[in-house]
């Protein structure tokens, strides 16, 4: 069952009429957890307001549990979690009592859903009394998360929960997701960093507005064209400039503590890789490493971003 | 400058030896020691909450130590925190640039207030935007620049009076990848021009493009060196490994 749908969804702004959201169409099945990938003005935020009935769509539509997001926002709004970007929490009010007035506005108890929230709850419980300005960023996120979740929706918005949040406690934070769709709540959540992508059950990977491709994480990576090596020598910045200018490079970029490079797949593996491996020998470079890799959702958006850049000036 | 070389002959940059920061019986910074070089790109990794602003806010002579000694650029972090914020460049992912003034004003501001010339002024500013090929934006507002456009402008004016060190604070956040490498392309090109970088980075990727890194936790520096002995000293295979390994220790509910 597919609990949201898009259908040519847009949004523009300004006089100019840039369009932040270009007639975007997907749909998220129930219980699924959803990940929109894409970095700063690729239009997440865009369609999360769209969906969570907080912002009014320039053209095409959408649904939520089968409620069109202009006509029934009610009911839309009082069966979805919203959590945005923004910490949207009052700063004044302690942790207790944001969880009450939220609980309370939806016309609920705090202790009626308690189930739902007490695997995060009990790790900012100890400072209850402490008001929600003064928490900690980690905290705020947890606190933000049970206030998202005390109405009990059937889904929950996540804008951008882990950006600026240090590796451990985005762990943390995706092990806290994972028993959440457990209990059949449908997540679509948006995040910059690749490496979370892999996480989620379907993505869609999102640039200026529009979709690059919508897949599995695993799909998205074997539908990756070309040859991917990575490459290591003794001196980095030389080792990109010299692959840059490699005849047979598609794509050259700084990966971790390797260059990755991009080959045809026409040229057969173990050719190519000796080929660039020679042609960078003969530019000086020493302690050559080169050995074919597995791409990851990293290398596929950056492959995809560099087709809609080429596309884009065509 | 002789004083400022170490027993290898390196030129020092930043020396801090057993700095602290103590909040009343918290201690944000406990006794911590390391020494960057010119020219190196260094890492300075932790949780939310290990100590990393309060001990970047003493090197850029914010904050005055509980205890412990430091010097920036051969400049002690007591006494002459004047020269200090003379030879260093600061740009933070929070705030950096005004929003509200076109490019050319912003970097026109920035460098007035680190006393370049008229003359100066107007060359720098000139080449900074060709460099950068914002030629048809300089006249635009910086909150129409998309946020990487933002990132790049914020580095460039963070180095136009030539700081002897430069230290970032989450500067890649919320970019996409080939943004990312973009502006690390300008980090390399300044250290390759002798200025020290003193960044901090959520992302493990980026750690690896460091010299060295340090990791703090709870106030202290769990581990220092170049991220492949790090990896080896870990046994793993990747940063986010060995950031993992340290700071799933930490005591401190992410304060």
């Amino acid at each position: 069952m597919q609990t949201i749908t898009l259908n040519g969804l847009t949004k523009v702004y300004g006089k100019e009429k840039i369009p932040a959201v270009n007639e975007v169409s997907f749909s998220v099945d129930q219980g699924e957890l959803f990940g929109l990938i894409g970095p700063d003005g690729a239009g997440k935020t865009s369609i999360f307001r769209m969906l969570t009935t907080v912002l009014l769509p320039d053209g095409g539509g959408a649904t939520v549990n089968g409620f069109d997001v202009v006509k029934d926002y009610r009911q839309i709004r009082s069966s979805v979690g919203y959590m945005p970007g923004k910490f949207s929490l009052y700063p004044d009010l302690s942790i207790e009592e944001n969880l009450s007035f939220f609980a309370t506005v939806f016309n609920t108890t705090i202790e009626e859903n308690y189930h739902l929230i007490r695997d995060i709850y009990v790790q900012i419980e100890p400072f209850k009394k402490r008001r929600a300005g003064k928490l900690s960023g980690g905290m705020k996120q947890k606190l933000a998360l049970c206030c998202a979740l005390i109405h009990k929706p059937t889904v929950l918005f996540l804008d951008e929960p882990t950006t600026g949040v240090d590796p451990v406690s985005r762990k943390e934070f995706w092990e806290m997701l994972k028993r959440l769709k457990a209990q059949n709540i449908t997540i679509v959540v948006s995040t910059p960093y690749m490496d979370e992508a892999a996480l989620c059950d379907r993505i869609a990977l999102m640039q200026d507005g529009k979709i690059l491709s919508i897949d599995t994480p695993a799909n998205i990576v074997s539908a990756y064209p070309d040859q991917l090596f990575a490459v290591k020598a003794d001196r980095m910045y030389a080792l990109l400039s010299a692959v840059a200018r490699y005849d047979n490079t598609i794509n050259s970029y700084a990966f971790g503590e390797y260059a990755h490079v991009s080959l045809p797949a026409a040229l057969g593996q173990e050719a190519a890789g000796a080929a660039l491996k020679n042609w960078l020998a003969q530019t000086g470079l020493e302690a050559l490493e080169v050995f074919p890799t597995e791409p990851t959702i990293e290398d596929c958006f950056i492959k995809l971003t560099m087709d809609h850049l080429a596309s884009a000036k065509n | 400058m002789e004083n400022h070389k170490n027993g290898r002959g390196e030129e020092v940059s930043i020396r801090a030896d057993k700095l602290t920061k103590q909040y009343g019986d918290f201690i944000a910074a406990n006794a911590i020691s390391f020494e960057v070089y010119k020219g190196e790109i260094f890492g300075f990794l932790g949780a939310n909450g290990a100590g990393k602003t309060t001990a970047m806010r003493m090197l850029c002579g914010l904050s005055t130590p509980s205890s412990g000694s430091a010097t920036i650029a051969g400049f002690d972090v007591y006494k002459e925190t004047e020269e200090i914020k003379k030879n260093i460049g600061y740009m933070s992912q929070k705030f950096s640039l005004y929003e509200d003034l076109t490019i050319l004003e912003n970097i026109r501001f920035y460098g007035g207030i680190y006393g370049l010339s008229r003359g100066e002024l107007r060359e720098k500013s000139a080449a900074l935007i060709a460099r950068l090929g914002l030629q048809g934006e300089a006249n635009k507002l910086v909150a129409s620049l998309p946020l990487g456009w933002k990132q790049k402008l914020a580095f460039s004016v963070a180095v136009l009076h030539q700081p002897r060190i430069v230290f970032l604070d989450e500067p890649t956040g919320g970019v996409d990848p080939v943004t990312r490498r973009q502006f690390w392309d300008l980090i390399y090109q300044a250290a390759d021009q002798g200025v020290t970088i003193f960044v901090t980075t959520h992302y493990m990727d980026e750690a690896e493009y460091c010299n060295r890194i340090s990791i703090m936790v709870d106030g202290s520096i769990a581990a220092l060196d170049t991220p492949h002995r790090l990896k080896q000293q870990f046994g793993v295979a990747s940063m986010d490994e060995v950031f993992y390994q340290l700071a799933r220790e930490a005591k401190r509910a992410d304060g």
